[in-house]
């Protein structure tokens, strides 16, 4: 009976794919879950070395990735791919698991992550950050943490935690627990000058006081210290050191003592490729196993991009959130004087509806150096209103709000031999995936995904 | 020299509600007045003298009873600062603080500044979308709201305006945010000076009202005026 419905709603998903309608990534995973309450604890039961969930505000597509390539070579994997990080999409990946996989490295949505864990009982959870994002979705952070920490509380004492230390939040979620890896920063030399006034989790979780903080890494994660009542950062499994950021060439760094490069940009990637190697070798990959397989990775889906058209390219950053966008920033930095940017603001469900964040994103640092700022998305206009009040003169901003003529635009502007430089929400980051398949520029998603 | 008060920027800034310091700075800038931005942090006394914008935001729920004690302590110089001319909006959170109380589910109270005649009820759900509202002479306020609380004005307290779209104080009676002499309060979150710069100017006039600094020059606020119209098409099209 149980094969049948799985066979139904397997047969569902060819149908939604071929009949063009994107890559049909959730939908088989709602019909198994209608036709088969359990589906998800019996398929999941079924991959003999478990399930490993990844969870972050930001950057759990791409840890999810790292993670599946340091880790995919000695456990055939099943993978969840391009967002499909909700209930369904867990089900759905379990449905149309690979013959002969036998590990599942899920991706999973922060919000719905209590539910899957629930249900797929993880061997191990690799969880990253949490910070504000899409509030008129989830509600306040505070929530989130509080559905985390109720969750950890019931995970089976076997599970592994596998936690990002330079999160307060995060990282006391392995309080009381036996088996806790935590990585973190551990180089002043990256640090920020201080907190961003867009940060989260400032205060202390104990007593509410404000952290000290010895180094600021990203957005409210750093190296803290409550003066109050003493609670600081806990001590590091794997401490990240020697780390050098080369722009939008990548980085190097070590974690543990591995020598580790990888080829994405930014602070932001470093701590997700020590998250991954951090899963990796808590399932007993070996450390220069998983730092060799995480360097040769590519970046995750639209995270990071660089499309070439003819004799000039686009570099494509994804933001979604005040944090991943001043990260975003930081890493153009260098580039941007004198260049032409393509911000593209959307107000979808999924980019949330609520485009108050912008306020909290430090443009004034980068607007104004550049030559030309191309405004674009569903909310086009209020992200041109940003540019103004960051201090860019308006003669210098553009507004063009389909996704296709403002990529054309910024790269007309661009000139020969010149980069735009793009900064997409969500899903103006999947339009604009569909221009550039549609010219034969990259490969659509769900291709890439199943790579 | 006009003195923009952010109060507990730390605590009351949730939804980007630094974009409206952002906007009374450049306002001031564009014209040439002088302007500075001084914080109110936590434990620090208001002076009221020196504030003469005051700004009250947001903030996540576990740290409304904390800023409520902190700021019943500062009523009694916030009143003097109004008394002598300064001019304070009030935000979301920040609005509800305004009132005698927040009545919460369980007879978890807690007390407002009482600054103006109104009071909030937790709602079951939460007021969660874009929002319109007409506030007279041809004057509109578009934004987003997002609040679980359920504001009634009292018999003497003027709202802010009526609404088109939205849910507003309480989703029930059509009205939005308070207006009680140099007072605003509204549900309309975060950044709304941006879209809505004839309030930013309300204020800045106020200021400089109080700092004998004349009339206020027009800026062109042609970008301003098209995301508003965008964002109340926005507004209009939801159903909810």
């Amino acid at each position: 009976m149980f094969a049948a419905k799985t066979a139904a709603a397997r047969a569902l998903g060819s149908l939604s794919r071929r009949s063009g309608r994107g890559g049909g990534t959730s939908l088989p995973g709602k019909a198994l879950l209608r036709l088969a309450p359990d589906a998800i604890e019996r398929l999941a039961g079924r991959l003999e070395d478990g399930v490993v969930l990844v969870s972050a505000t930001n950057g759990k597509t791409t840890s999810a990735a790292l993670a599946a390539a340091a880790l995919g070579p000695d456990h055939p994997l099943c993978r969840n791919g391009a967002g499909a990080n909700l209930l369904s999409g867990v089900a759905s990946a379990l449905l149309e698991a690979p013959a002969g996989a036998r590990l599942g490295v899920f991706e999973v949505d922060e919000f719905a992550l209590p539910e899957v864990a629930r249900r797929t009982r993880p061997r191990a959870l690799l969880l990253q950050n949490l910070f504000r994002d899409q509030l008129d979705r989830y509600g306040e952070l505070e929530l989130v943490a509080e559905r985390w920490r109720a969750m950890t509380a019931v995970l089976p004492d076997t599970t592994t935690l596998v936690l990002c230390a330079d999160d307060p939040v995060v990282s006391a979620l392995g309080e009381g627990r036996d088996h806790v890896v935590r990585f973190g920063l551990d180089d002043p030399s990256v640090a920020l000058a201080g907190l961003a006034d867009a940060a989260d989790s400032t205060t202390c979780i104990r007593c509410g006081h404000a952290y000290d903080y010895a180094a600021v890494y990203l957005g409210h994660l750093g190296d803290y210290r409550c003066p109050n009542c003493g609670h600081t950062r806990p001590a590091l499994d794997l401490p990240v050191r020697d780390i050098d950021l080369r722009g939008l060439d990548g980085s190097a760094f070590t974690i543990g003592g591995t020598p580790l490069e990888i080829g994405l940009p930014g602070i932001y990637n470093v701590e997700n490729a020590a998250g991954a190697f951090a899963l990796a070798t808590a399932l007993g990959v070996a450390p220069d196993v998983a730092a060799g397989r995480i360097g040769t990775a590519r970046a995750a889906f639209g995270r990071f991009e660089r499309v070439i058209v003819g004799d000039r390219d686009a570099v494509l950053l994804l933001v979604k959130n005040p944090a991943g966008a001043n990260e975003a920033l930081r890493t153009l930095q260098p580039n941007v004087a004198g260049a032409v940017l393509l911000l593209a603001l959307n107000d979808r469900i999924a980019d949330g509806r609520d485009v108050s964040w912008i306020w909290d994103v430090d443009y004034e640092t980068v607007l104004p150096h550049a030559a030309r700022v191309v405004c674009s998305g569903t909310r086009a206009a209020d992200i041109a209103l940003r540019a103004k009040y960051a201090g860019v003169h308006p003669d210098r901003i553009e507004i063009v709000p389909g996704r296709a003529d403002a990529l054309d635009r910024a790269l007309e502007r661009a000139g020969a031999g010149g980069t735009a430089y793009v900064l997409p929400t969500y899903t103006a980051m999947l339009e604009l995936q569909r221009v550039a398949a549609e010219r034969g520029l990259v490969r659509p998603y769900w291709e890439a995904a199943a790579s | 020299m006009i003195t923009i008060v952010p109060v507990y920027p730390a605590l009351l800034s949730i939804y980007a509600d630094r974009g409206n310091v952002r906007v009374l700075q450049q306002r001031c800038a564009w014209r040439g007045i002088e302007h500075h931005v001084e914080p109110l942090a936590l434990g620090d006394d208001l002076d009221p003298r020196r504030a003469d914008v005051i700004l009250l935001g947001g903030g996540q729920d576990r740290d409304q009873v904390l800023v409520a004690d902190e700021l019943i302590r500062q009523a009694p110089r916030l009143r003097e600062a109004l008394a002598e001319g300064a001019c304070l909006l009030a935000v979301c959170g920040g609005y509800q603080l305004l009132g005698h109380r927040y009545h919460g589910h369980q007879g978890d109270d807690i007390p407002g500044t009482g600054l103006v005649d109104l009071e909030t009820v937790a709602g079951s759900s939460r007021l969660i979308g874009n929002v319109l509202v007409d506030c007279g002479d041809g004057r509109t306020m578009v934004g987003f709201e997002n609040h679980a609380g359920r504001t009634w004005l009292g018999d003497g307290v003027a709202p802010l305006g009526r609404v088109i779209a939205g849910a507003g104080n309480n989703g029930e009676d059509r009205t939005e945010g308070c207006r009680a002499e140099r007072i605003l309060g509204t549900y309309v979150h975060g950044p709304l000076l941006p879209k809505n710069p004839w309030i930013a100017d309300e204020l800045l006039q106020h200021a400089l009202d109080r700092r004998g600094g004349g009339r206020l020059e027009p800026l062109d606020d042609g970008l301003e005026a098209q995301t508003a119209e965008g964002a109340a098409a926005i507004a209009r099209s939801e159903r909810r």
